[in-house]
């Protein structure tokens, strides 16, 4: 008998009610969401006018579907772009952070431990903001002074990876930190004592450990720059990526169904990553959930 | 690593020159190491909020001209519109916090003690999904569910209860509603982890010593909770404070939400001083209600914001 669970059969379907009724509304917005990508109709509403792919496919107005859409393409390239850039230097510095903390000893490492986490609580609108004044300033200082335009400090690409970078990086660090917590330093030590150099130690015992984690936090970091909004919106130059050009759609020209389908899209693709990102970390913990 | 060569009394010359080469050897690698966190820290994270700091803390008396002064703050003081939706922002997000906290909570604890251990894998995974799915298409599916062409609207069309569309965009419940949405999951995710390590017989030793269900909960089970809960209260209420999307696009004109403050006064005012003023005046308060948090609770920023 499980003790925790309710002991009559009144409370425990209840419960299950409860249960069930919580997950109806996880998934109710979604399935929604989803719903009118595949109705044909012009407009995002009831009633239901038959099947169709014409969202995902049609190359002509008033049905361009949203492979033939020019601008949300766009909008997709540029997010896949920030989305690798992201992922590719937040999982490199959170790997060196992962050493820097798991590893060493040094002044004052408690406080730049609480340092390393702050990104995490600080709001993704004021990061934003934030990295635009300091970026703005330096651009203009060296303007005035050396009559340089420094173009990549000026709103666009480059601000928004380094504004995704900054928060991203705290959880990378902490995904492949709570890994290396989990190494048998002996390890490292036999390498070295048959010889091995420090370099082919890092690359042939520690490295292939760290993998799962790796990848897991690369895929994090990928997944939540894809659909980041609130930091982006702040840095964003004429290169939107995705979320923004959907964002833009809804408040110009209202809802269309192409934007129903990009959502429908949004949720396939996001939701296999995350699966393959919880998969990869599973296999390191067998008989562990969660 | 460096133990067993540190731990030898020098015997020699040489022993002491190699020791000395293996701490320079380690002090570099800390060296490199430490570069791109500090880096990372001091150019994106110390700096900019300096930055802000700075800018909020000028004025503008003429072109290019600035001078030392309050006025940005003073400016906030003296319209009220800018510390009603302060306040407003502060109040919604304590309500949406504990609301969700209280929705949450049964939820983390069926995944983690009631549901089977099979279906309790597949739960955790469903309450990742949508974990991972952008604010901006749940919102937009709160739209197509809400307004007044939408699927609830249809619903009760259909089944007579209600004449004709009805609009349930706009109004705070639904910005209530969606907020606690986007943002329950970093609730029940933070208290399974909790939970799942606390063993039964803790339960059944509070029912032997003749607890009851409340007690039981209350006594035991919260307080084995509460770095999860408070972990969840940090990061839900930090969300929600922060949050842009589901206010605008489920409150509509008229949410009042103070990040929209921040924004206006960034984009559409293009007036960086009050913007950046809002900014700090938005993580200052945020931060004293984390601080408060963390206090009330007796917990700290790493052991539970950090622990995953």
């Amino acid at each position: 008998m499980n003790v925790a669970a309710p002991q009559t059969p009144a409370l425990k379907l209840a419960y299950r009610a409860y249960v069930l009724l919580f997950f109806v509304y996880l998934a109710a917005p979604l399935v929604a969401a989803s719903f009118f990508a595949f109705n044909d109709s012009l407009f995002p509403a009831l009633p239901w006018q038959g099947f169709t792919l014409d969202w995902f496919f049609s190359d002509s107005e008033p049905k361009l579907g949203l492979f033939h859409d020019r601008r949300l393409l766009r909008g997709m390239q540029n997010s896949l772009l920030i989305g690798l850039a992201v992922a590719t230097l937040s999982v490199t510095v959170g790997t060196c952070n992962a050493f820097l903390f798991e590893r060493r000893d040094f002044r004052f490492k408690g406080f730049l431990y609480i340092m390393m986490i702050v990104p995490l609580v600080i709001p993704g609108v004021i990061l934003g903001i934030s990295i635009l004044v300091l970026a703005s300033m330096t651009a203009n200082g060296v303007y005035d002074r050396f009559g340089v335009e420094l173009s990549f400090l000026r709103p666009g690409i480059p601000l928004v990876v380094a504004g995704q970078f900054s928060f991203l990086t705290t959880i990378t660090t902490l995904v492949i930190a709570a890994r290396m917590k989990k190494f048998d330093v002996a390890l490292e030590e036999a390498a070295l004592n048959l010889g091995a150099s420090r370099l082919r130690v890092l690359l042939t015992v520690t490295l292939p450990f760290l993998k799962p984690a790796l990848i897991a936090a690369g895929l994090v970091a990928f997944l939540v720059s894809f659909e980041n909004f609130n930091t982006t919106l702040m840095l964003v130059g004429s290169d939107a990526p995705l979320t923004i050009t959907m964002y833009d759609r809804i408040a110009k020209v209202g809802s269309t169904p192409v934007l129903n389908a990009t959502s429908f899209f949004l949720i396939i693709a996001s939701g296999t990553l995350a699966l393959i990102s919880v998969l990869v970390q599973r296999e390191r913990k067998p008989g562990e959930a969660g | 690593m460096s133990a067993p060569v540190d731990a030898i009394p020098s015997v020699g010359a040489p022993v002491k020159a190699g020791a000395q080469r293996k701490r320079d050897a380690d002090r570099l690698a800390l060296i490199l190491l430490l570069t791109p966190f500090l880096l990372w820290i001091v150019l994106l994270i110390v700096l900019p909020h300096l930055g802000i700091g700075y800018l909020s803390l000028r004025e503008k008396v003429g072109p290019r001209v600035y001078e030392f002064s309050f006025a940005n703050y003073l400016e906030f003081l003296n319209e009220p519109i800018y510390w009603n939706t302060l306040l407003r922002t502060a109040w919604m997000s304590i309500l949406v916090t504990a609301l969700t906290l209280l929705i949450g909570f049964p939820i983390a604890y069926y995944i983690a003690k009631i549901a089977g251990r099979r279906s309790r894998a597949a739960l955790f995974l469903l309450c990742l999904v949508p974990l991972w799915v952008s604010d901006l298409v749940r919102a937009f599916g709160w739209i197509m569910l809400l307004r007044e062409t939408g699927i609830f609207s249809a619903v009760l069309q259909w089944s007579g209860l209600a004449a004709g569309p009805v609009e349930m965009l706009y109004n705070d419940v639904t910005v209530i509603v969606g907020l606690i949405y986007t943002v329950v999951l970093f609730m029940v995710v933070p208290i399974v982890s909790t939970l799942d390590g606390m063993d039964n017989s803790l339960i059944e030793a509070g029912y032997n010593l003749g607890g009851g269900r409340l007690t039981v909960l209350r006594r035991i089970v919260i307080p084995y909770a509460m770095p999860g809960i408070v972990a969840g209260c940090i990061i839900v209420f930090m969300l929600t404070a922060g949050s842009y999307l589901t206010p605008i696009l489920l409150g509509g004109k008229n949410s009042m939400w103070f990040t929209e403050q921040i924004y206006n006064q960034f984009i559409t005012r293009y007036n960086w001083e009050g913007g950046s003023t809002f900014g700090i005046l938005l993580l200052v308060f945020t931060s004293l209600v984390v601080w408060l948090g963390l206090r009330l609770s007796g917990q700290n920023l790493a052991n539970t914001v950090a622990k995953r």
